[in-house]
């Protein structure tokens, strides 16, 4: 918590790096007079500001919404994804959860599929890409639908829409030993396959989804659980078995062939 | 075909061999165990012995332990290319590394298994390869008579090098001679280093199935909470209690009965 003076003195050490060809290194800030109630990413502004000052690169790093919803924040912070409080998002984790004179070590997120653009920030198009590969649902045009015309029991609804609140941080991928992606993949795949409007290509869905989160370079899941700890959605590693079920039922028992263009990112 | 290929190449479909390879593994371990209980039996080997003369002699047991060295073997590979592309999604890794709620067994499976790989090495070796394709074990000749059903046990050298197995009737005495495999765990277990190694292998063993059998089910996508407790508590308490301690009793046993000598 904070000192006398109701503020906080922290080394910070953040990891620097001009681009993805480029080799990175940790370099060390002060971070001073620093409000125990400023979000993490408050603190980081106000740290960037004196870079400023001194006429050097300020800190990138990703951020947007800054209440928790929009998935772009994305600091690897004292060796955790979002730091070091559970189901949050780093622009919600506030600098009460720090101490004073603590070293806090700031790092990007780490997979061979999210390239370091600069800095703390990763390129995770990959995930666009997975999503773009069947992450959706076919709607004839025409006029809006009545609200509730497709009854959906209560219990289907709320298991679907846990899925969906997955906000595509990417925290599963940096917590996974594997650098794997498998928990956002069976999300967005869990997520329709519940539903019924998402049937018609729930099949060609999951085949194509899996084929190009192959194709990004991520690792494979071991059932370890260290994404649904760190997940700041809470999405369960049910998921996963729902995506593997149907993979298997859609590879292994069905007749419906997929051809996944797009592969490659 | 090119299409089950593709379903086997990917990275949910490579799981799914680990998965299954790894359960047929988990049953052999029963029959396995079960039937060396017969080393407990006080009667010189003679039914452990008539066992493992059944065992490679019987040929639909014969086919299924190839099919048994085939997943053994494929489970291996599948973890090598698993774990070297896991690896290889994280070029850079992270400075810090916070202990994460998860558990032991599940973050350790790539180093337990190779224990357990190393350990199938030198116990196969020991005991299946000599058996099998070398003339270094031994025969036993059982004499039982059948009045007074009394059974007098002495060494044995048969006429011929690939004597197996011979049984014959002198009036009311049967005479049983078979390959003595008995004495040459009898052997080995009387030394500590080997009963150590057996004993660390059977550690290696409780923690790998601990996360991997119920991980299996999970790959399936098997996780129904009706029966998901189910085989959590099989993983638990059959594939890592009862199965470990129960193949760690036999070296731990034997060479206690050895110090007696």
């Amino acid at each position: 918590m904070s000192n006398a003076n109701g503020t906080m003195n922290l080394t910070l050490k953040v990891w620097r790096q001009p681009n993805a060809q480029t080799a990175g290194k940790f370099e060390t800030y002060k971070a001073e007079n620093i409000s125990p109630d400023m979000s993490f990413l408050e603190m980081l502004d106000v740290v960037n500001e004196s870079i400023i000052h001194t006429k050097q690169d300020p800190i990138h790093f990703d951020h947007d919404c800054r209440e928790g919803i929009c998935g772009m924040c994305s600091l690897y912070i004292n060796g955790r994804p979002h730091g070091p409080k559970r189901a949050i998002t780093t622009c919600q984790l506030h600098m009460r959860s720090f101490t004073d004179g603590e070293t806090i070590t700031i790092e990007p997120w780490r997979a061979k599929a999210f390239p370091v653009i600069k800095d703390l920030a990763v390129d995770r198009s990959a995930f666009d890409r997975i999503q773009q590969a069947g992450g959706y649902i076919s709607v004839n045009t025409g006029g809006v639908p009545d609200a509730n015309e497709i009854p959906i029991p209560k219990v289907i609804a709320d298991e679907a829409f846990n899925s969906a609140t997955c906000i595509q941080c990417g925290a599963c991928v940096a917590a996974c030993k594997n650098a794997s992606a498998m928990l956002f993949t069976s999300a967005k795949i869990t997520q329709l396959a519940l539903l019924p409007q998402g049937q018609p290509e729930r099949y060609r869905r999951v085949q194509s989804m899996v084929a190009q989160m192959d194709a990004e370079g991520f690792g494979s899941c071991t059932n370890t659980g260290a994404c649904e700890a760190e997940c700041p959605k809470e999405i369960t590693l049910t998921n996963i078995a729902h995506m593997n079920f149907d993979f298997f039922s859609a590879k292994l028992f069905r007749e419906e062939e997929v051809h996944a263009e797009n592969h490659g990112g | 075909m090119s299409e089950l290929k593709q379903t086997f190449n990917s990275s949910l479909g490579k799981k799914l061999i680990m998965a299954l390879t790894g359960l047929f593994l988990c049953v052999f371990l029963i029959v396995h165990l079960g039937g060396n209980l017969l080393l407990f039996k006080h009667d010189n080997g003679y039914s452990f012995n008539m066992y493992a003369n059944f065992l490679t002699h019987f040929p639909p047991i014969e086919v299924i332990a190839y099919i048994l060295y085939l997943c053994i073997i494929v489970h291996a590979i599948y973890a090598y290319i698993l774990t070297t592309n896991n690896r290889h999604a994280r070029p850079v890794d992270y400075a810090v590394h916070t202990k994460s709620p998860v558990s032991f067994s599940s973050k350790n499976m790539g180093l337990l298994g190779s224990i357990l790989l190393v350990f199938i090495v030198i116990h196969m070796g020991d005991f299946w390869y000599k058996y099998k394709f070398t003339h270094s074990v031994g025969y036993k000749e059982y004499r039982t008579n059948l009045l007074t059903n009394q059974t007098t046990v002495t060494d044995f050298t048969p006429q011929t090098a690939d004597f197996e197995h011979s049984q014959s009737f002198d009036g009311d005495t049967e005479i049983i001679r078979v390959k003595d495999l008995h004495s040459r765990i009898v052997a080995s277990f009387s030394i500590w280093w080997y009963v150590l190694i057996y004993v660390i292998s059977m550690v290696a063993l409780s923690f790998h199935l601990v996360h991997g059998f119920q991980s299996a089910f999970h790959t399936f996508g098997w996780v129904h909470r009706k029966y998901k407790p189910i085989y959590e508590f099989i993983g638990t308490w059959l594939f890592a209690v009862i199965i470990p301690l129960g193949f760690a009793a036999m070296p731990i046993v034997y060479f206690i009965q050895s110090l007696n000598k």
